[in-house]
């Protein structure tokens, strides 16, 4: 009982360190890390999204397309941010700025620090899911190398939608997740409350993200977190980016592509299960199908009849 | 190592199915011999009920042209997830339910002799939820349809991401997402058909994309949650928020159609929508691409014409296996993530 307490007390503790207002931000960090940054503006489409930055940046003399969402640290300015949360308009600069960087041969360098993507109406009739999705899949197919850095919140498919890469890097007080801890509390212990509970649930934390292979490597963060010492955390950062930077800058093109695709592919455990053939009916008539239908008679296809040798051997897990 | 395989029997089996059903739109009392005639759409106000993954094939499908494929991929609990149930009781409790192993069914079928891939989703199952099973259902489906040159028919129904699999679940949007990515730049159409409901991951990801993009009648179909909507304005959401004719109207759906006429519209989109003969011009959309080669994997699959072809093996599963019935309408809450 006290164990699963403490549990909770130390994975909610790195919520709020992930969530801490004196965190570094994208800009910030981008300032730290880079020789310099010259930020662009707007999708052509609809406006620009000051949740989201983008731009051009020399890191250690390479050039990369940054691209992140960005909060504020004072109220007023996270206003003006929108706390982070991206319209489909922050997502669509990003792909403008992504597609620049795959015609001129240029690595791509995401910041993901996103409660999710904003929730609104006027998101929803712009299409936020659309831009998303779109975004997902700019990113499983660009032909130039990618590391996505997730530095605070990885909320759902808001962060998802700018962290596909060949190198997902995490700090290590930054959390990743399906949906918010409250969400998923609100959802299925019907209560907010339970919010540490249902983080400590989803392992939404660097080190349990990179022990599911979520995230590929986690850097140390200074003692007690980023916001004590942002040059500290961005000379980590950026000693670990360059080196991610260099060994794809190495790999043939055909092959970062197909590597990215095979390392999504391979994410999500299953087992297979031998079923077994079961022959199909006889071509049955109307009759028998408006039976079947309304649960006359039920042939037991689809499904493993138990007790039948299988087809194939059984296979344990896959992933 | 075997598994023990568990005997699917729907509870519906077991005790006799509701006579009625009630519109939960027009409040019309309806007899459910006479709701399943009319594909459980209601015959008073043409509210489009949900409909079970068997019911849909059995919908789209010529009569005995659908070969299961992958019936045997089962979750697993990779987080050791515990809510107010074990994520594996949830599981088991879903397929006692509902007669399926998990939410989605796909295979190769024919559509008024169009042969298609198809992966149908069941909102009956845990919410029509996408963990790993789902997702690699979708991503097989459109990988068999790259290898076969068949157009990809999903038609979508679900609450998003299966919270029990955490990230692991958000990483469905990526995998998935890449294959019908494939599948796009290689000349092969993709057709989602997004029922009610289709939110969450799923619609921010493989839903969204089809090259074209079918929803039926009034279905919700949408990002985030209504509650977490009207909290971001502090108020009511407009009428027909997030319904499928909201989609339609803000350009994210071609077409809403209603399922009497789905089948042979279906059709008509296959007659025009022929896989490209040689994969030659593959050009993202945002335009020239000095550097832009076809991806390597295309060039071996100019001889590759037609899948294997129907051997009668891995006929696992047909429309009418699958003992989802009349009378439920599982409403599992929608896992919106
Ligand atoms: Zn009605």
């Amino acid at each position: 009982m006290l164990e699963t307490t403490d549990l909770n007390a130390s994975v909610w503790a790195t919520v709020q360190l992930a969530r801490n207002l004196r965190r570094p931000r994208t800009l910030e960090l981008v300032g730290l890390i880079a020789d310099e940054f010259i930020e662009l503006h707007g999708d052509r489409l609809f406006g620009d999204d000051p949740a989201m930055v983008a731009g051009l940046a020399r890191i250690a003399g390479r050039r990369v397309v940054v691209v992140g969402q960005q909060k504020g640290a004072e109220t007023d300015e996270n206003i003006r941010r929108n706390f982070g949360m991206p319209h489909p308009e922050g997502y669509r600069k990003s792909m403008r700025l992504m597609e620049l960087a795959e015609r001129l041969q240029i690595p791509v360098v995401t910041f993901i620090d996103v409660p999710g993507a904003h929730p609104g109406p006027e998101s929803e009739e712009r299409g936020i899911a659309e831009a998303i999705a779109r975004s997902i899949a700019l990113m499983s197919r660009l032909r130039t190398p990618i590391v996505a850095v997730i530095t605070g919140e990885g909320g759902s498919g808001g962060a998802l939608a700018i962290a596909v890469g060949d190198v997902v890097i995490a700090l290590e007080h930054s959390v990743y997740s399906v949906i918010s801890p409250e969400g998923c509390a609100s959802i299925l212990w019907r209560t907010p409350d339970q919010a540490a509970t249902a983080a400590v649930a989803m392992k939404m934390t660097a080190a349990d993200q990179a022990a599911l292979g979520v995230v590929d490597l986690v850097v140390a963060e200074p003692e007690g977190g980023a916001q004590n010492d942002h040059e500290a955390a961005a000379a980590a950062l950026k000693e670990a980016l360059v080196a991610q930077l260099e060994i794809l800058a190495a790999k043939p093109l055909d092959e970062l592509i197909e590597d990215r695709y095979r390392r999504y592919r391979s994410l999500g455990p299953f087992a297979t299960i031998a079923t077994v053939e079961v022959p199909p009916p006889e071509r049955p008539g109307l009759a028998d199908r408006l039976r079947n239908l309304i649960g006359g008679t039920r042939v037991p296809t689809g499904n493993p009849a138990p007790g039948r040798p299988p087809d194939e051997p059984p296979v344990g897990e896959e992933d | 190592m075997p598994i023990k395989l568990p005997s699917f029997r729907a509870r519906r089996d077991v005790y006799p199915a509701d006579l009625w059903t009630k519109c939960p739109s027009c409040e019309e009392q309806l007899f459910n011999k006479q709701l399943d005639k009319a594909l459980r759409v209601c015959p008073n106000c043409g509210h489009h009920f949900r409909l079970s993954a068997a019911a849909r094939l059995e919908l789209l499908l010529d009569e005995g042209s659908f070969e299961e494929r992958d019936a045997g991929l089962q979750s697993v609990d990779p987080l050791g997830f515990v809510d107010q149930k074990a994520y594996p009781d949830r599981v088991a409790a879903a397929q006692l339910a509902t007669g399926m192993r998990d939410a989605a069914v796909w295979g190769f079928g024919t559509v008024t002799g169009y042969p298609v891939a198809i992966c149908v989703m069941d909102f009956g199952f845990m919410g029509g939820s996408m963990g790993a099973v789902v997702g690699e259902k979708v991503t097989r489906a459109a990988e068999a349809a790259l290898d076969a040159r068949v157009p990809l028919v999903v038609v979508a129904a679900s609450g998003g991401a299966r919270m029990q699999e955490g990230t692991l679940a958000l990483m469905q949007l990526a995998k998935t997402v890449a294959a019908t990515e494939r599948l796009r730049l290689a000349g092969v159409p993709f057709i989602s058909i997004m029922s009610d409901p289709t939110t969450g991951g799923v619609f921010a990801s493989f839903a969204a994309l089809g090259d074209v993009n079918l929803a039926e009648p009034n279905a919700l179909i949408g990002f985030a949650g209504a509650r977490v909507n009207a909290g971001t304005i502090g108020g009511e959401l407009p009428d027909g928020f997030q319904r499928a004719e909201f989609l339609f109207r803000h350009g994210f759906v071609d077409r809403v159609v209603h399922r009497t006429e789905l089948r042979s519209e279906l059709a008509a989109l296959l007659a025009f929508l022929e896989p490209s003969e040689v994969v030659a011009v593959v050009e993202p959309e945002n335009g020239s691409l000095p550097s832009f080669r076809p991806l390597s994997f295309l060039t071996a699959l100019a001889d590759k014409v037609i899948p294997e072809g129907d051997n009668g093996t891995g006929h696992a599963g047909s429309a009418a296996g699958v003992p989802t019935g009349p009378g439920a309408d599982p409403a599992e809450d929608a896992d919106r993530a």
